[in-house]
């Protein structure tokens, strides 16, 4: 864990960030819990291991700058200030879910806290991404768009087509490269040869950071730099955050491709454990405080999966419902 | 209803410059858009000159990202033009177009219209081969929560880029290269649009019904003063949207007629036409006196050469001779 104290944010900040990891934590080993008794079902993609980067999320982005996700990214939701039943509702498909069940556990949109896109498609949330902020450009607002991918989606044509627009128009973007180590089911070593992803901004010269994506304050010192860069006129940031998702692609992968020793170094390091030891060695946090935000996540998911099972599923007139802003003259 | 004499390239300029004057919501983007050049074929040409380069914008050739872009502007309050210069490279623009313009609506239960439009034109019949020259419309009519546009004439041009611009859903509008010098009359008053969804007879008639669209009027017309120099008095109905499809209208049409000839330059098998001739056959059974006939584009590859293209392609000489199949058709 960084001890730049240059850089340290605020109590209050430490504070958010442990709040938001925990929460994403608590509410991740929930569902799984949930999923795996029978309890409910769901398709589930875990970004537990990552949740350093939502803490960072959670702290850099005003209420109304943008975010765009992907199908992993109950991490990303929660640092947004999605509500929980809306995120949980989705994914359990109620009508209480943020798209009243009709996007499901990949695509939860909530544009009342600026989550305006979840994409299935690996790559596909970039090039919007750089619309969002050309809108914000055109209005004359200063909000900034950040958006979220994978290792894998660096591969695609999109995510280059969108890093070069994005650069050569300067606009209000932050790239964040959740570096988990694996495309699906495929090392990020064997699909690149290059050891940094953030590398990838040289070639349109952008600035490209690498940061422990399993340090929250060292993400948070990355993210609000570039926040800032985008939000004061300096155009885009990728910024690379090294990181590790501990239940595979899907949850109920066997994930047989990952070295088991790789995996246990994984979870050794894994950064929520990591964080809360750090806040009690440099007595941010004291153990009475740390419980008190552990059982306080906890009462939170379980009331907000409450309140989500008490929720009917959609009425069947949803299917004809949103496919158009009339459904006058389209096909059924 | 005052008109100007003018072409479709002008119809079509004139219905951007006006959005553009009218709305502040509205830009244009795109491969060569912005003057000095314009547009590959003139059709946004001064545009950039009279609205600035911040709204009519040239991009790199990056298809994915300039429809991208485009949706995530629409999403958040903007009222887009992407333009593809050319329809065969929509295809690496499917991604957004199919996934996330089309479904952004649905998936989100509301929360996240994308009015785009997404303006393509189809090269065929200037020799230009097998990746520049097809007519693809059919790709979209599949995708639910996409409208789809073929217009014809410098009015229908006109009035219906003007109703795509501000309609509230993705709009494909599929424009003819080969048809931009085509002249006609355009009603002069700002803001002329034409309702989707409103097939229109472009000529009466009542021995058989052509129901075609785009570049098959041309030649729809042309085929019914062959025909009725042999007696046989064509209907000739311009579908104007695929999506919505004015499906009353044309079984309108063929009730009264009896018979039906669906053209377009899609390729005929699996195109448009296997649609309408379904629906026809289903709602007018009884009523046919001869099965629907079907032309498009033959099931190969556009060829270069033009003695090749015009064996590939529909003409107003093979719709005249489907024209006489049907009215032949159980007189031995």
């Amino acid at each position: 864990v960084t001890t730049d104290t240059g850089t340290m944010p605020t109590n209050d900040v430490l504070r958010t960030m442990f709040e938001v990891m925990t929460l994403v934590k608590t509410c991740d080993e929930r569902l799984r819990k949930g999923i795996a008794t029978g309890e409910f079902m769901t398709v589930f993609w875990p970004p537990r291991g990552q949740e350093a980067i939502a803490a960072g999320i959670a702290v850099c982005l005003r209420r109304d700058d943008r975010l765009v996700t992907t199908y992993r990214g109950l991490h990303d939701l929660i640092a947004k200030g999605v509500p929980l039943t809306e995120i949980l509702g989705e994914m359990l498909g109620r009508q209480i879910g943020a798209c009243r069940g009709k996007g499901g556990t990949m695509h939860v949109t909530c544009p009342d806290v600026g989550v305006m896109l979840s994409t299935g498609i690996v790559g596909a949330g970039v090039p919007v991404a750089v619309g969002l902020a050309l809108a914000a450009r055109r209005q004359g607002s200063d909000r900034v768009t950040a958006v979220c991918f994978g290792d894998g989606a660096t591969n695609t044509g999109s995510f280059h087509e969108a890093a070069n627009l994005a650069s050569t128009w300067q606009l209000p973007v932050v790239l964040i490269c959740q570096n988990n180590q694996y495309a699906e089911m495929t090392a990020v070593g064997q699909t690149m040869h290059i050891e940094r992803i953030a590398d990838r901004a040289l070639a349109y010269a952008m600035p490209g950071v690498r940061v422990d994506g399993n340090d929250p304050v060292a993400v948070h010192r990355e993210l609000s730099a570039a926040v800032e860069r985008a939000r004061s006129g300096g155009g885009p940031t990728l910024v690379e955050c090294v990181t590790f998702r501990f239940n595979g692609h899907y949850f109920g992968d066997p994930m047989a491709y990952i070295p088991p020793e790789e995996l246990a170094a994984a979870i050794a390091a894994d950064p929520v454990p990591r964080y809360r030891s750090w806040l009690t060695e440099h007595a941010i946090l004291d153990e009475d405080a740390l419980a008190g935000i552990e059982a306080g996540a906890v009462r939170q998911v379980d009331d907000a999966l409450a309140t989500v099972l008490a929720s009917p599923p959609p009425t069947i007139d949803e299917v004809d419902t949103d496919v158009y802003a009339s459904a006058v003259g389209v096909p059924q | 209803m005052t008109t100007t004499e003018m072409t479709v390239r002008d119809a079509l300029n004139r219905a951007l410059d006006e959005a553009l004057a009218a709305d502040p919501r509205v830009i244009v983007l795109g491969e060569d858009v912005a003057d000095p050049a314009g547009g590959v074929s003139g059709v946004t040409a001064g545009l950039s000159t009279r609205h600035g380069h911040d709204r009519v914008l040239d991009t790199p050739i990056s298809e994915a990202a300039i429809v991208g872009a485009a949706i995530g502007a629409a999403v958040d309050g903007m009222l887009p033009v992407a333009e593809i210069m050319i329809m065969d490279f929509i295809g690496i623009a499917l991604d957004q177009i199919a996934n996330h313009a089309a479904k952004l609506r649905f998936m989100s239960g509301g929360r996240t219209p994308c009015p785009v439009t997404i303006r393509t034109a189809v090269f065929g019949g200037l020799g230009s081969g097998a990746t520049h020259s097809q007519s693809l419309e059919a790709w979209f009519m599949h995708i639910p929560g996409l409208k789809v546009i073929v217009p014809s004439t410098p009015a229908d041009a006109k009035g219906l880029l003007t109703t795509a611009i501000f309609d509230p859903d993705p709009c494909v509008f599929v424009e003819t290269v080969i048809t931009y010098g085509a002249r006609g009359p355009v009603p002069t008053e700002p803001g002329f649009a034409i309702p989707f969804g409103e097939a229109d007879v472009k000529r009466a008639g009542n021995d058989v019904t052509v129901v075609t669209y785009g570049r098959g009027v041309f030649d729809a017309l042309t085929a019914a003063e062959q025909v009725a120099a042999e007696g046989i008095d064509v209907e000739v109905v311009d579908l104007r949207t695929l999506v919505p499809l004015d499906m009353p209208r044309v079984l309108e049409s063929v009730a009264k007629t009896k018979r039906a000839v669906v053209a377009h330059y899609a390729t005929r098998f699996a195109g448009p036409g296997a649609e309408l001739a379904a629906t026809i056959g289903e709602e007018l059974f009884g009523v046919l006196d001869a099965p629907v006939e079907r032309v498009g584009a033959r099931f190969t590859p556009i060829p270069a050469a033009s003695s090749l293209e015009a064996a590939v392609f529909p003409s107003a000489g093979t719709i005249a001779d489907a024209i006489r199949r049907t009215v032949g058709f159980g007189r031995g």
